[in-house]
């Protein structure tokens, strides 16, 4: 009796082994998919110390008003938040200022346009998802204000698309209205390439190359998406040093407590 | 203390309303096994992690809003512009997958030390009544950011009562509260979802009185007879589970500040758009393995189509009802198991199959995240058989035939047994 259990129990294990190296060993090949995945860029705001690099952040926000928002809408990000990445007040309400935007009813029931306000959210370029994907061949450009959290290693993802269109390798045939992208999942994107070098002139004098803006624009976008950012890590750097102290001192107490139990 | 070193005043109430003894008597003088190791901080780490979860969810619920329209944008707000909204959210978030981390913990402490065994049936049988019903809240409250993978993902799994011949339709009509996932869903989730919880705290309140009935189980599976084999719960385990509770706010706090969505799915910060349905609906991880026993049942799979079960239902059906009887299933654990030793430390047959049993839930998961497709249907149906296998044939049978190990005579002999050998 006890043998044959140790040997359904080796069988056992065995079979859980096989099957074990076997989800291992297929995994890469799932991954991988037709889709390759995008390099990994070192990026200002990761790691437990990351923060947005201001100047990045801020050319960012010019490749993003003169580039990206013809067609991208930014709708969940207020121009008063650009103080996060190191704009004064002033520089916010000219900013702002830009822009118009419908307000209203006023006290005569009607609609009026007026200069932006740093309260105000970013504009969006189409007035409803309808209008967005009638000028769009019938797909809405998507909204970029959680881009970065919406895909998997979005920075990466996000850097790897806007620098990732190519030939269309022989045998794939592009639609017309389409683009091919090397990191586009499918390949086919809608989204005609979106960068030229020099396509923007930096006001701080930066070469704009695609990759600088590449870079520039995930960053800011970035930040667009998790504007807290800097201030969850600085306040989770606090909180693990206070933890960490306050368990050792637990363990010390716990340990001075137990002492006599036998 | 006794009733005599009380403040006057406390004595005036205890003696009307003693909650004052009762605190004394199940806090602090409550004798608890001494040889408690840590695995048994489990259970403490969960009814804490739960008030973290109602704290920082009645936060939440101040500034949410349960309409299509609104909810995705009223959880943005709550990241952007409600103060610390985003420290309440990602603990709130990360709250809920660290509540299933300590309580599947607590659990498989529970199987491999039979903490389930007589006299405890009942406090296990409620231990997994409070699973099913975090389980449900969890599901919930998933659906209400109303993100890609809320919308689909409750669209799927409610779709799975469908299945119920007769009255499956009318079922998830009800459920939804129309003829789709919709605004009426997502109101009646919301109010379930805050509902819930209380459910639970009144489901642990029970399963700590069944506790307090028969003590602690211990890793020696063996009753406490005399003082010497206990200590008061004040201060020996008050400060031990602090400790664990230190460490455990390490790891906690870890995910909360420095990869919040590490445990959440990218789609879920696309809004729900009822007409494009994303390329892979996977459910949180702590529904993976029930996702996989799930969908094992194919047409083609084995345990269906060749057993009486075809004749009977559907695949989908089928699926269905393993789904939840692999957890229903766990109700009759104290039954299944017929050995008249408790902890898995005395049965080495029996604890090589509790670990198979481990790792075969363990690779549930891998596979329920996987796309059903190739190699991972087969190793999905291996390990759906071999779960329920494990429990239905390996529990009973094993249980009964192995002859454990001598457990030393009492927990103080084996302590100081230890402490010369």
């Amino acid at each position: 009796m006890r043998n044959n259990m140790k040997r359904l129990m080796k069988t056992t294990i065995a079979a859980l082994a096989l099957f074990g190296a076997a989800a291992f060993a297929s995994t890469p090949a799932q991954a991988a998919g037709d889709t390759p995945k995008p390099p990994k860029q070192s990026w200002s705001f990761s790691g437990m110390f990351g923060t947005f690099d201001r100047a990045a952040a801020q050319r960012g926000l010019q490749v993003y008003r003169e580039v990206c928002s013809g067609c991208h809408s930014l709708r969940l990000v207020h121009f008063r938040q650009l103080a996060g990445i190191g704009y004064k007040e002033d520089q916010i309400k000219a900013i702002a200022a830009e822009v118009d935007v419908q307000d209203g009813p006023n006290d005569e029931g009607e609609m009026f346009e007026r200069k932006g306000l740093p309260a105000d959210r970013f504009p969006s370029p189409f007035e409803n998802d309808k209008a967005a994907a009638a000028a769009n061949n019938g797909k809405a450009p998507p909204d970029l204000s959680l881009m970065t959290k919406a895909r998997f290693n979005g920075p990466d993802y996000l850097h790897a698309l806007i620098t990732g269109f190519a030939e269309a390798p022989s045998g794939v045939e592009v639609p017309d209205g389409g683009n091919y992208n090397t990191y586009f999942p499918g390949h086919i994107i809608a989204m005609a390439p979106p960068l030229a070098d020099d396509g923007v002139e930096y006001q701080d004098g930066t070469k704009a190359t695609v990759g600088q803006m590449a870079k520039d624009v995930t960053t800011f976008l970035s930040w667009a998406a998790e504007p807290e950012l800097e201030e969850r890590k600085s306040m989770g750097i606090k909180v693990l040093l206070f933890l960490i102290f306050f368990t050792g001192l637990l363990f010390a107490v716990k340990r001075k407590i137990w002492e006599d139990v036998h | 203390m006794s009733n005599k070193q009380m403040h006057p005043l406390i004595q005036w109430i205890d003696y009307r309303l003693p909650i004052f003894s009762f605190m004394e008597h199940e806090l602090h003088e409550y004798p608890t096994p001494k040889n408690l190791n840590y695995w048994w901080n489990f259970g403490s780490l969960a009814g804490i992690v739960l008030v973290i979860m109602l704290v920082t969810g009645i936060v939440l619920a101040m500034h949410y809003t349960a309409h299509v329209d609104y909810a995705f944008d009223s959880v943005e707000r709550i990241m952007r512009d409600v103060n610390y909204g985003w420290l309440m959210r990602y603990i709130h978030m990360n709250g809920g997958s660290m509540f299933f981390i300590v309580v599947y913990i607590h659990m498989f402490r529970g199987l491999y030390y039979g903490s389930y065994q007589a006299p405890r049936e009942l406090l296990w049988i409620l231990g997994v009544f409070i699973l099913l019903a975090m389980m449900a809240t969890a599901f919930m409250g998933y659906v209400l950011p109303w993100g890609q993978m809320s919308f689909w993902g409750a669209t799927v799994i409610t779709n799975l009562f469908s299945a119920i011949p007769w009255v499956g339709d009318s079922i998830v009509t009800l459920l939804w509260g129309g003829f789709s996932v919709d605004n009426p869903t997502l109101n009646r989730f919301f109010s379930l979802h805050y509902l819930m919880p209380f459910v639970i705290v009144g489901l642990v309140f029970v399963h700590l009185w069944a506790l307090h009935m028969h003590k602690s189980n211990n890793p020696l599976g063996i009753d406490a007879k005399t003082d010497q084999d206990c200590i008061p719960f004040h201060p020996y385990y008050t400060v031990k589970d602090m400790f664990g509770l230190g460490v455990f706010l390490i790891f906690f706090a870890y995910f909360v500040f420095f990869a919040p969505n590490f445990f959440g799915e990218p789609d879920n910060y696309i809004p729900a758009n009822p007409l494009q349905t994303p390329p892979h609906i996977v459910p949180e991880w702590y529904f993976l393995p029930y996702y996989a026993i799930l969908r094992a049942f194919t047409a083609d799979f084995f345990l269906y189509s060749y057993t009486p079960i075809a004749w009977i239902m559907t695949a989908k059906l089928a699926g269905v009802i393993s789904m939840f009887a692999s957890i229903l299933l766990l109700l009759l654990m104290p039954w299944l198991d017929g050995s008249k030793v408790k902890s898995s430390k005395f049965r080495p047959v029996y604890r090589m199959f509790f670990w198979i049993f481990f790792i075969d839930c363990i690779v549930l998961g891998v596979v329920g995240g996987k796309p059903p497709e190739g190699m991972w249907i087969y190793i999905g149906q291996a390990t759906t058989t071999y779960y329920f296998i494990h429990l239905l044939i390996v529990v009973p049978i094993v249980s009964r035939l192995e002859r454990p190990k001598t457990p030393p005579e009492s927990i103080s002999a084996a302590v100081t047994q230890q402490a010369e050998g």
